[in-house]
């Protein structure tokens, strides 16, 4: 037990050391952050991006009924339009829109890509005023018609023990997407990882003078462990440098937070859907640490039964170039489990769900996919967490058969008979 | 007093056997060469001694006792194939070893500053292996092979990769650690080296033990009653008048004596021969040819493949 103590000391040591876990672990948070901050430095990035639109209004009567948002401006004027197309370049104006006589063709000209948000806004007003026109023609005026609006907004709300909470499903299917990305790219990182970490005791020759010291199945776990500590440890720097980083900025650009409110605000006032603010309140309520438990178990399981694997294919060659042959059906499972996943967030309680989600090879994706969502039955996590041990037990018993021969066969291309011949020694 | 046995030690890889039934009996504090040509056997065997691998019958007993996992401590194994890791500073990587070898951090850690000033590498600490030549990782991992003062050590090719320099130091500290008590399997081609410090040997072919015992009482039994002889005289007529009672190997005139090798046959006793001889001239020198162990490895191999069987029968 000491010396696998030893062991995972040196490979987490060793790796944590290295230049190459430094620029990852710095690299990623900023790259993490940068995703979650873009978008709203984009937005804000709009405000000051004033356009002024110039309207040929044949009928003079839209002077009144289309007003100037935030960033668009309006200029109504009496010119011929084809004086206008001739100079519109001298004139710095974002678009022209011509209003025809009969009110029948709206249209917006420019020598430039008009911005999609300008054709709605205008759309919508029109739409607006022509149909309070139509109304007013039957006989109900605009007093009457405020009074008949409705506005509803639709709330989820789950019960819990604690009362009611308010929860996204947009959120949830963000946050499951996003579980299931971290685990697919540490298993196989780090899976990759002790794979390397084999072949390298393997071909400098390193495992006949360690093996006569420990045992083949100590110096395997304790790489692996090894390893999924550094990984484990790569995670946990990589959250805490990722919320610093969006804390400093929220703390040096107080700006910001304002244009997420302001944004909102605005977004509701149009009548979109408001997703952050639906979202805020509920990332609140996000039931994490369900989620968090499940996701490190998962991540642990997942990355065991596959390093385990990785690690015996590690053995079975005697360098990097001939592990094609073996990675294949491994890492087959691993990517199908990833492809599902994106269809998953889209119904997490089919039946596609229940077996990738059961299924230990592509479970430890899927399983916290379906978490995030709360869409997965207590049961259904217990029994696929089950299997997921079993099999990774069986896994690193397997494994071990093969790396135990694997690591002392050198020179030999091995084939599969080769290593079912192993298995059965 | 014998500190390792194997008792009819078998080991097979499918349907190929690496050791049929190998007995071999080690001495304490002394050095004991694993002889044979390539793909014997003997890698299997220190395998098997080292516990990498498990016997399919037959049993190992050291310092008396069968094996267990306990005795890895008392075991230091110099393989064949030897590897540092390249991108782990030499100290560390020396600490490692000894750890797993069991001992305690301190210890070895002063175990290994004595080495290392021994050897006059205390600056290489804190290098890297992969910044040091060849010979130099050769000497880490000699020193990682006995830093935990193992009772019985295996060096499996240790020369290969040194200078004739370090060969030299080399030879000097198995010397020295057989003097403080220390026994050694030397496993080797290298026939010269087995001359100049094994004490006894083993030569396994084809995975069975052919020939063993003392390096002395094997070449006794190998000689083959060939003699050499500087004689000043009449040869020729010598020739004619003795030519039935052996056959001549090597003849060398040299200034005016004649140096032959002669093998003596039809049961002449050496007395009777030099009786003879004194009749035709003098004679300045006359000694039996002790063969050397590269005749014995040679010949033993060769016997052992035509005949096919032991060689306790010569």
């Amino acid at each position: 037990m000491n010396k696998i103590l030893l062991i995972i000391k040196r490979e987490y040591l060793t790796r944590v050391k290295k230049k190459s876990f430094l620029v990852m672990t710095l690299v990623g948070p900023v790259l993490m952050a940068a995703l979650i901050l873009a978008p709203v430095w984009i937005s804000t990035l709009g405000d000051d991006n004033n356009k002024d639109i110039v309207v040929i209004d044949k009928t003079n009567i839209y002077e009144d009924v289309i007003k100037d948002s935030e960033t668009l401006h309006f200029k109504f004027i009496n010119m011929d339009y084809e004086d206008l197309k001739a100079n519109f370049e001298s004139f710095n104006y974002h678009a022209v829109l011509l209003i025809s006589e009969d009110e029948s063709e709206f249209t917006l000209y420019s020598n430039k890509q008009v911005e999609p948000g300008v054709g709605s806004h205008i759309e919508k007003q029109i739409e607006k005023y022509k149909e309070l026109q139509n109304l007013e023609k039957l006989g109900v005026n605009k007093s009457q018609l405020d009074s008949a609006k409705v506005d509803i907004n639709i709330s989820t709300i789950k019960w819990t023990e604690e009362g009611e909470e308010k929860t996204s499903p947009v959120l949830a299917q963000i946050i499951g997407f996003i579980a299931a990305i971290i685990i697919y790219m540490f298993i196989f990182m780090y899976g990759v990882q002790v794979m390397r970490g084999v072949i390298e005791e393997k071909s400098s020759r390193i495992v006949e003078v360690i093996i006569s010291s420990v045992k083949p199945f100590q110096l395997m776990t304790g790489k692996i462990f090894g390893v999924a500590l550094v990984a484990l440890t790569q995670f946990l720097l990589w959250i805490i440098l990722t919320f610093s980083i969006i804390f400093a900025v929220q703390t040096f650009m107080p700006g910001i937070e304002q244009d997420i409110a302001q944004n909102s605000v605005q977004m509701e006032q149009m009548g979109g859907n408001n997703i952050i603010a639906e979202i805020l309140p509920a990332l609140m309520n996000y039931n994490w640490t369900m989620l968090l438990s499940v996701f490190v178990f998962f991540f642990i399981g997942g990355y065991l039964l596959y390093s385990s694997l990785f690690a015996a294919i590690g053995a079975a060659v005697d360098n990097e170039t001939d592990t094609q042959q073996f990675m294949l059906p491994v890492t087959i499972p691993l990517i199908l489990a990833f492809v599902v996943a994106q269809t998953i967030v889209q119904n997490p309680s089919g039946s596609l769900a229940f077996w990738f989600s059961i299924i230990p090879f592509t479970s430890p994706i899927i399983m916290p996919v379906r978490v995030a969502m709360e869409a997965a039955p207590l049961w259904e996590i217990l029994l696929s967490s089950a299997t997921l041990i079993l099999s990774f037990l069986g896994t690193v018993w397997l494994a071990s058969k093969i790396y135990r021969v694997g690591i002392l066969m050198y020179g030999k291309k091995t084939s599969y008979k080769e290593l079912w011949k192993w298995i059965r020694y | 007093m014998e500190i390792l046995q194997t008792k009819n030690v078998i080991k097979k890889f499918g349907k190929f056997t690496a050791l049929s039934g190998v007995n071999i009996n080690v001495e304490e504090a002394k050095i004991f060469g694993l002889l044979g040509p390539n793909g014997a056997g003997k890698t299997t065997l220190i395998r098997i001694i080292n516990q990498i691998t498990a016997p399919d019958a037959g049993e190992v007993f050291l310092f008396g006792e069968k094996l267990k996992p306990e005795h890895i401590s008392q075991i230091g194994y110099l393989p064949e194939e030897r590897g540092l890791y390249k991108k782990m500073e030499v100290g560390e990587q020396a600490l490692y070893f000894a750890q797993l070898k069991g001992m305690k951090k301190s210890d070895a850690q002063s175990e290994l500053k004595k080495w290392f000033t021994k050897f006059e590498i205390q600056g290489w600490w804190h290098k890297k292996v992969e910044e040091l030549s060849k010979g130099m990782q050769q000497k880490i991992q000699f020193i990682t092979t006995i830093v935990h003062r193992p009772k019985l050590l295996i060096f499996d090719e240790p020369f290969s990769g040194f200078d004739p320099i370090n060969a030299e130091l080399l030879k000097q500290e198995i010397l020295e650690l057989k003097n403080n008590g220390s026994t050694i399997i030397f496993s080797t081609h290298n026939m010269e080296s087995v001359e100049q410090i094994c004490d006894n040997i083993a030569l396994i072919n084809k995975s069975e033990k052919i020939l063993d015992g003392k390096v002395d009482d094997i070449k006794q039994k190998f000689k083959s009653n060939i003699f050499e002889i500087t004689f000043n005289g009449h040869f020729d007529k010598m020739n004619a008048s003795l030519s039935a009672s052996y056959e001549i190997l090597l003849v060398k005139e040299v200034k005016a004596q004649t140096n032959v090798q002669i093998r003596l046959l039809n049961g002449m006793t050496t007395n009777q021969l030099l009786n003879q001889m004194i009749n035709f001239g003098n004679i300045s020198s006359f000694k039996e040819l002790i063969p050397s162990m590269h005749d014995v490895f040679i010949k033993a191999v060769t016997l052992a493949e035509t005949k096919n069987d032991n060689l306790d029968t010569l």
